[in-house]
């Protein structure tokens, strides 16, 4: 036995057998976990007692399991990816709960990320936003030429802010109307602050956003929760720069 | 996609159209502040100053405040439908950080300030509220000629709680409108950046406190039997 102190808590999670299947929540108790386990090898250990006990195990995204990919998305007490700045679920410690607590762990809810199973959902809409324009069809040349186009130091630091996003949907899981502006803005910035994302500037906007649309997102009513929501601290000021871009495509 | 069909194309029109408002409502304050007397002959002055203008003036204002009234209220009514939908299933825990009550319920405020309006051009434009007070049915002397007494109608209104209640409650519904509203609107025009956000947050609730301060005071002191007809 270790010498950690172990805690026992409620979870209560939510369990959906399909995306035809209504879904419940249900309650499990996780037992035996130290403050050093994250939060998804905690949910190994309870899907290990449920294999164990010839139960179906919880099903839920992840894959690096370094805070960098964006797969993991859970919404564990009403805040995506757990509440913590900057952090992804998985980057998420026990040390940050209580023994005893209960916790509520659900998917991303929006109308444009249907549920797949439990804890998993298709965020594939994310992909076709960025399929309808979020890239440069232009010739940059080869690696060695990128150097060749001068840009200026704080453009280039703008447009890795922006670039940061890893498309974990947390911003729309955030957002009390479902909207994707947080992400679009970001795929608009990137190009748009760079001399490379300037001769399809007015398109890529405008068909960014019909994407966005089509998708079935809602729209940005100014609260701010994705920026709170997004594990890699993209600002929202990426929003108001996408709505400058899009006034500005109307006269283009 | 047209303009008007996309969101952020509707939300420019809500933007505009929201802050034409706040500046008429920050005009509308300015004139109504005459009632304390800063104007050579209050505010019957003042209200007959602004009915001596043309008359296809007054007319076009009008119509250009009723339009903005209606594409406000039309694309405010739609974007809120829509983003209903946005999200079908609740979380079972409610975990805001940044939305705030005001953030939240604008199609509400929205709805009761609609409500207040009506009320309000009923009452002071229409005058069909308290009839036996009307202006228009009571005229005074001013510089050598008889004008509307606006001063005994508004005196009159306010020294009814009931009615100094209702417009101080329409108060701090618009307040908490505006201090939603006036930040988003430089958000939706994309006039902000990070550094500009946080503080163009909090210039728009105070400019939101300072609009309610001022009209609320109007009221309060007619109430309050400070200030008399």
């Amino acid at each position: 036995m270790s010498d950690h102190k172990t805690m026992t808590l409620t979870l209560i999670v939510w369990r959906q057998k399909g995306p035809k299947d209504p879904g419940k929540f249900e309650t499990y108790t996780a037992k035996g976990i130290t403050e050093h386990h994250s939060f998804l090898e905690m949910l190994d250990c309870v899907n290990e007692d449920l294999i164990y006990a010839g139960k179906e195990p919880i099903v839920f995204d992840h894959d690096c399991r370094e805070g960098i990919c964006g797969m993991c998305s859970q919404v564990i007490n009403g805040a995506a990816h757990g509440g913590q700045d900057r952090t992804t679920v998985c980057q998420l410690h026990m040390r940050k709960f209580k023994d005893g607590d209960t916790i509520y762990i659900e998917p991303w809810r929006a109308r444009a990320f249907p549920i797949i199973k439990d804890l998993i959902v298709d965020r594939s809409a994310l992909d076709t936003i960025v399929q309808a324009g979020a890239y440069v069809s232009c010739h940059t040349g080869g690696v060695p030429d990128g150097n060749a186009i001068l840009i200026p130091k704080p453009a280039a630091d703008e447009a890795m802010d922006a670039a940061e996003c890893v498309g974990c949907g947390a911003c729309v899981a955030g957002c009390p109307n479902g909207a994707a502006m947080l992400f679009t803005g970001a795929k608009v910035s990137q190009f748009a602050v760079i001399p490379q994302g300037q001769a399809e500037a007015a398109t890529r906007v405008k068909d960014l956003v019909d994407a966005m649309t089509s998708c079935g997102f809602g729209n940005c009513t100014n609260h701010y929760e994705c920026q709170v929501a997004c594990p890699k601290g993209i600002n929202v000021k990426f929003i108001a720069r996408m709505n400058r871009e899009f006034i500005k495509a109307q006269f283009a | 996609m047209q303009f008007t069909s996309s969101s952020i194309g509707r939300k420019v029109f809500m933007a505009i159209t929201g802050q034409s408002m706040v500046l008429f409502a920050v005009i509308h304050l300015l004139g109504n502040s005459s009632i304390f007397g800063w104007l050579n002959g209050g505010i019957n002055a003042y209200a007959e100053h602004l009915h001596s203008l043309p008359l296809p003036f007054i007319i076009g204002f009008r119509l250009v405040m009723l339009a903005m009234v209606c594409i406000h209220i039309w694309f405010g009514i739609q974007l809120t439908i829509e983003n209903r939908g946005g999200r079908p299933q609740q979380y079972a825990v409610k975990s805001t950080q940044k939305a705030t009550f005001a953030s939240e319920n604008m199609i509400w405020t929205g709805a009761l300030i609609g409500i207040f309006l009506l009320y309000h051009l009923a009452h002071f434009t229409f005058q069909v509220i308290n009839p036996e007070t009307a202006a228009l049915k009571h005229l005074v002397p001013l510089h050598n000629e008889m004008v509307p007494n606006v001063l005994g109608m508004v005196v009159s209104g306010f020294s009814n709680f009931l009615v100094s209640f209702i417009y101080a409650g329409a108060m701090v519904v618009l307040f908490l409108h505006l201090s939603h509203g006036i930040q988003s609107f430089f958000q939706t025009m994309g006039w902000s950046c990070d550094r500009s956000q946080p503080i163009i947050v909090k210039l728009g609730s105070l400019v939101a406190l300072v609009i309610f301060l001022g009209y609320v005071t109007i009221p309060l002191t007619i109430f309050a039997g400070i200030l008399k007809g």
